[in-house]
């Protein structure tokens, strides 16, 4: 655990529900529930789950963007969980954040070349005038854009071009760890393995960058991971390395959730054994019992709607929180 | 691989540019009603210019052997009950009426922006206070608010700017706070602040350029209802006074003496109606041509 | 003879940047209770001749130019759009559901009021009957408790429940044909699974063809029997299901199939990605629309125009390489 550039401890993030003028509270919203993790200096962690499991929140938490309701961040050594707005700014460019969206994540009106050099402007990160040129250009060259594009604005470039300035805007401001919230989920087929290879080839070029990729596709967080985290109901359910992960997943959970991604090849396709979830993912503002997953899993036991299961290893540094895993 | 990036380039460059501009240029110079707007509205901002050189007569110039002269050749919309030159007076007039218009609406868009930009990126209680003052302000009748505000203060030109500027404040904060509220949501706002970019950076560098395109047309329709409210005060006797020229007193002025002097009121009139209807047809054809979306809203 | 019949389908959008032609010249044909997978990227014109075969395209901008779509020997397009015929065949014989089923599900009414509505206008049923054949597809779609949420809302439905309702919604004249646009994109992987296995289920139960039009090759292996493959408003390539598997030919198809990370592959896999951009479909060159990002391409896709389909082997394919060899 030394060498972890981020390390997060039992983050809680609750989000209270109001109602009336006097913003009473009625509920809560358990978005994120005790989850623990850590990113290793250059290692990409996957965190993968479906609609509303928490995910994005974790991302978000981890910069900051929202106030933790509980646990601990540490990242380069420091413990950023409640540290001040105006001391975390200097924190969040080692860690920006890469979009879902390519159209709403650049501004409409700012040309490629600024959008991609204001971080570097607002850091001062460099010395003059020719210094910043030469940078933003070489961060164009990087992410495969032509730099006598800088001048255009974003609604000439196509989506794909439109997340490759994302990643040179995060690239920019001299990064540790980069935060990809479903970085391709909103690209065209043909287009998402070049924004993959995009960011598997900075990773060999940029010394120690890490990346923590949040996504739900599956195969998707396998491929590019180097462990990934699978996350239900705003806990992780179980954590990983991305082949383990395939070849033995031990939580019914991913078992369901491997089953149910297809695999384009039809031979493969015949033999291999569906398991459908009964179902719906149920409210995160009233989870069940116990074990969140135990009114849908097929192999659930009355004592798993009394208690719920911490994420424990299971040896080789397999994590998983259902208590039907035998250690 | 090169030679395929190489392809990749051009393959790009051959997709036509979608071009805002082009579109902008086609739905505004398109209609023919915008058109006569923008032709009117140069054709006032010239005469304002050069009134010095274009007007026949000293607009202040009494001559009380020509006191309310039909027009003739002489004087080509007769004379006023001082005898003064009705065309001199109402070149003149331009003058006032776009000082009050534009420098009324500075004021009011200047502050209205602050207030609604702050109220919407903060939110909260802060949103609160500065939005129900904004509704109070509302709560006036926009003309009634000028009134008490000139009747306060006094009258002449410096007055009625402030009155109908503070009168104006509302419609600028509320659009700017609505604006700031959908532009806060988009990702390149949080992007800004995992880039650890200030508050103040992300308002002005981000949230301002972006909500400009609306307060530009919401600016433009609302001068010429400034205009209109300035040639009301001035009708009432609180704004501009004779000797100095404005629309709104010669039409008073002119009024009672509508059957024998008809030109006194009517030119003015006319004046006053040509600019009013130039200025909302180009801020509707703006309206249109930067963001049809905006129809309904604005 | 088959169910339905889509012959050299033309159908252009005139848009202020120039004519699109969103689909141009796309010929297949569906038989009898059978599978098949429409696969493309956004804009490859899917969805659109989806559309065109039901008249569904707004006009103007878009005008269907050319074609036949021969359904139970009758070609749809001689029928006029809002004509009683059309009316009678959508929704009745031909039944579509959408990729965001809460646009094309009715805010305003309730579940019952929907469905009820189609079993009135199409199978004329009176209210009594049309309430217990409506809870009766609710059941068979998998909605809990359908009794009592018959009565509710759209948005008082989940997305993966919302696409249950359309199911039900299309299934409810027992339709010949059921076309599928993108109905899982929009919902999670657990769910996709769901709603994939219930529609299999349902059109064997009710001896219905099925459209499944996606952008994921994923889906259409499990459930396909044969697929068409569609780029810049053309079928590139068309066969069996595991034909286009085993043995793709057209350079398109081998790169998709390249370029998406699959679940079981092997740790250190590179992707191979297909270079540049899809095409703009605005004042296309008469070659080969593919053949910027080509890696096969010879000097003939440079001069000839886009080659036609052709025979190879039991598949068809559109393109001058053997991308065999």
């Amino acid at each position: 655990m030394d060498d972890a550039l981020l390390i997060v401890k039992g983050l809680k993030m609750y989000f209270p529900v109001t109602r009336g003028l006097l913003r009473r509270k009625i509920a809560e919203v358990k978005a994120v529930d005790n989850v623990s993790f850590d990113v290793k200096a250059g290692e990409t962690l996957g965190l993968v789950g479906e609609t509303g499991c928490g995910k994005t929140t974790t991302g978000r938490c981890i910069l900051r963007l929202y106030r933790p309701t509980a646990g601990q961040i540490i990242f380069e050594g420091l413990d950023i969980s409640y540290l001040h707005e105006s001391k975390i700014r200097s924190i969040r460019r080692k860690m920006p954040l890469i979009f879902q969206d390519p159209y709403s994540s650049l501004d409409p009106r700012q040309s490629a070349g600024s959008i991609v050099g204001e971080p570097i402007k607002f850091h001062g990160l460099v010395s003059n005038k020719k210094e910043y040129k030469e940078r933003v250009a070489d961060l164009f060259r990087m992410v495969g854009l032509n730099p006598d594009m800088m001048n255009r604005v974003p609604h000439e470039f196509s989506g794909g071009q439109r997340q490759r300035i994302g990643i040179a805007r995060a690239l920019a401001c001299e990064p540790s760890m980069i935060v990809c919230d479903e970085p391709i989920s909103a690209l065209d087929v043909s287009i998402q393995s070049q924004i993959i290879n995009l960011l598997e080839e900075l990773q060999d070029r940029v010394e120690g960058l890490s990346y923590l990729f949040i996504a739900h596709d599956l195969s998707v967080v396998r491929h590019i991971s180097n462990r990934v985290a699978v996350m239900y109901l705003g806990r992780i359910v179980e954590l990983t390395e991305s082949k383990k992960l395939y070849d033995n997943p031990l939580h019914p959970y991913t078992q369901a959730l491997i089953s149910a991604i297809p695999i384009p090849d039809r031979a493969v396709e015949k033999h291999r054994k569906q398991i459908i979830l009964r179902g719906e993912v149920p409210s995160p503002l009233n989870p069940p019992d116990g074990c969140h997953f135990h009114p849908r899993c097929p192999v659930a036991i009355p004592d798993c709607s009394q208690i719920l299961p911490p994420l424990v290893d299971v040896g080789d540094s397999h994590q998983v929180a259902c208590i039907r895993v035998k250690h | 691989m090169k030679q395929r990036r190489k392809r990749q380039e051009k393959f790009m460059e051959e997709r036509p540019p979608m071009s805002g501009w082009r579109r902008f240029a086609r739905v505004f110079f398109g209609r023919k009603v915008v058109l006569f707007g923008l032709i009117v509205l140069a054709l006032y901002v010239l005469i304002a210019i050069f009134a010095d050189l274009i007007a026949p007569y000293d607009y202040k110039q009494i001559n009380l052997q020509q006191v309310l002269a039909q027009p003739s050749g002489e004087h080509l919309l007769g004379t006023d009950t001082a005898g003064r030159d009705v065309l001199s007076r109402l070149i003149y007039g331009i003058r006032p009426t776009l000082i009050v218009g534009s420098a009324t609406i500075l004021i009011a868009a200047v502050c209205g922006t602050i207030l609604g930009l702050i109220a919407g990126y903060f939110g909260g209680w802060i949103q609160t206070i500065i939005m129900r003052c904004i509704d109070a302000l509302m709560g006036f009748p926009m003309l009634l608010l000028a009134l008490v505000i000139a009747a306060v203060l006094g009258g002449g030109m410096k007055n009625i700017i402030i009155a109908l500027g503070v009168a104006s404040i509302p419609t600028f904060a509320r659009v700017m706070c609505a604006q700031t509220l959908i532009i806060k949501e988009n990702d390149y706002i949080i992007a800004g602040r995992s880039l650890g970019f200030t508050n103040w950076h992300l308002m002005w560098n981000h949230i301002v350029p972006n909500a400009f395109p609306p307060l530009v047309i919401l600016a433009t329709m609302n001068i010429g209802m400034v205009i209109l409210m300035e040639a009301g005060l001035s009708f009432l006797g609180i704004g501009i006074q004779a000797p100095d020229a404005a629309w709104g007193s010669m039409v008073s002025a002119g009024y009672n003496r509508l059957t024998s002097n008809p030109m006194l009121s009517v030119a003015p009139g006319i004046a006053i109606m040509l600019i009013v209807f130039s200025l909302n047809m180009v801020g509707d054809g703006l309206r249109d041509a930067v963001d049809p979306r905006l129809r309904g809203t604005l | 003879m088959a169910l339905l019949t889509v012959e050299n389908l033309k159908t252009y959008f005139h848009t202020d940047f120039g004519l699109v032609k969103a689909v141009d010249g796309v010929s297949y044909e569906i038989n009898e209770k059978e599978i098949i997978g429409i696969v493309g990227e956004s804009g490859c014109g899917k969805s659109v001749s989806q559309l065109s075969t039901l008249q569904l395209i707004t006009s103007p901008p878009g005008q269907i130019v050319d074609g036949k779509v021969i359904f139970e020997g009758r070609d749809l397009l001689q029928f006029s759009a809002n004509g009683s015929e059309m009316r009678s065949i959508r929704g009745g014989q031909i039944a579509i559901i959408f990729q965001e089923p809460m646009t094309s599900l009715n805010p305003t009414l309730s579940v019952f009021q929907q469905i009820g509505e189609m079993l009135e206008l199409h199978l004329k049923m009176d209210k009594e009957m049309q309430r217990k054949h409506s809870i009766e597809l609710l059941k068979q779609v998998g909605i809990p408790d359908a009794e009592r949420r018959i009565d509710d809302y759209p948005h008082q439905f989940s997305g993966g429940m919302r696409q249950r309702v359309m199911i039900a919604m299309a299934l409810s004249c027992n339709p010949k044909i059921l076309i599928a646009d993108e109905p899982t994109t929009a919902v999670d992987v657990t769910t996709q699974a769901q709603l994939l296995a219930l529609m299999q289920n349902l059109v064997n139960q009710y001896n219905t063809s099925l459209i499944i039009v996606t952008h994921n090759l994923g889906v259409v292996a499990r459930y396909a029997e044969r697929i068409y493959v569609m780029y810049a408003g053309r079928i590139v390539e068309s066969g069996t299901c595991d034909d286009i598997f085993n043995q793709p030919k057209h350079p398109y198809t081998i790169g998709l199939l390249k370029c998406v990370p699959r679940l079981d592959e092997a740790e250190g896999t590179k992707l191979v990605p297909i270079e540049g951009l899809p095409p703009n479909l605005i004042n296309m060159p008469s070659t080969c629309a593919f053949l910027p990002r080509c890696p096969y391409s010879i000097d003939k896709c440079r001069e000839e125009v886009w080659p036609p389909l052709k025979r190879v082997n039991g598949q068809y394919v559109s393109c001058y390489v053997d991308t065999r060899r």
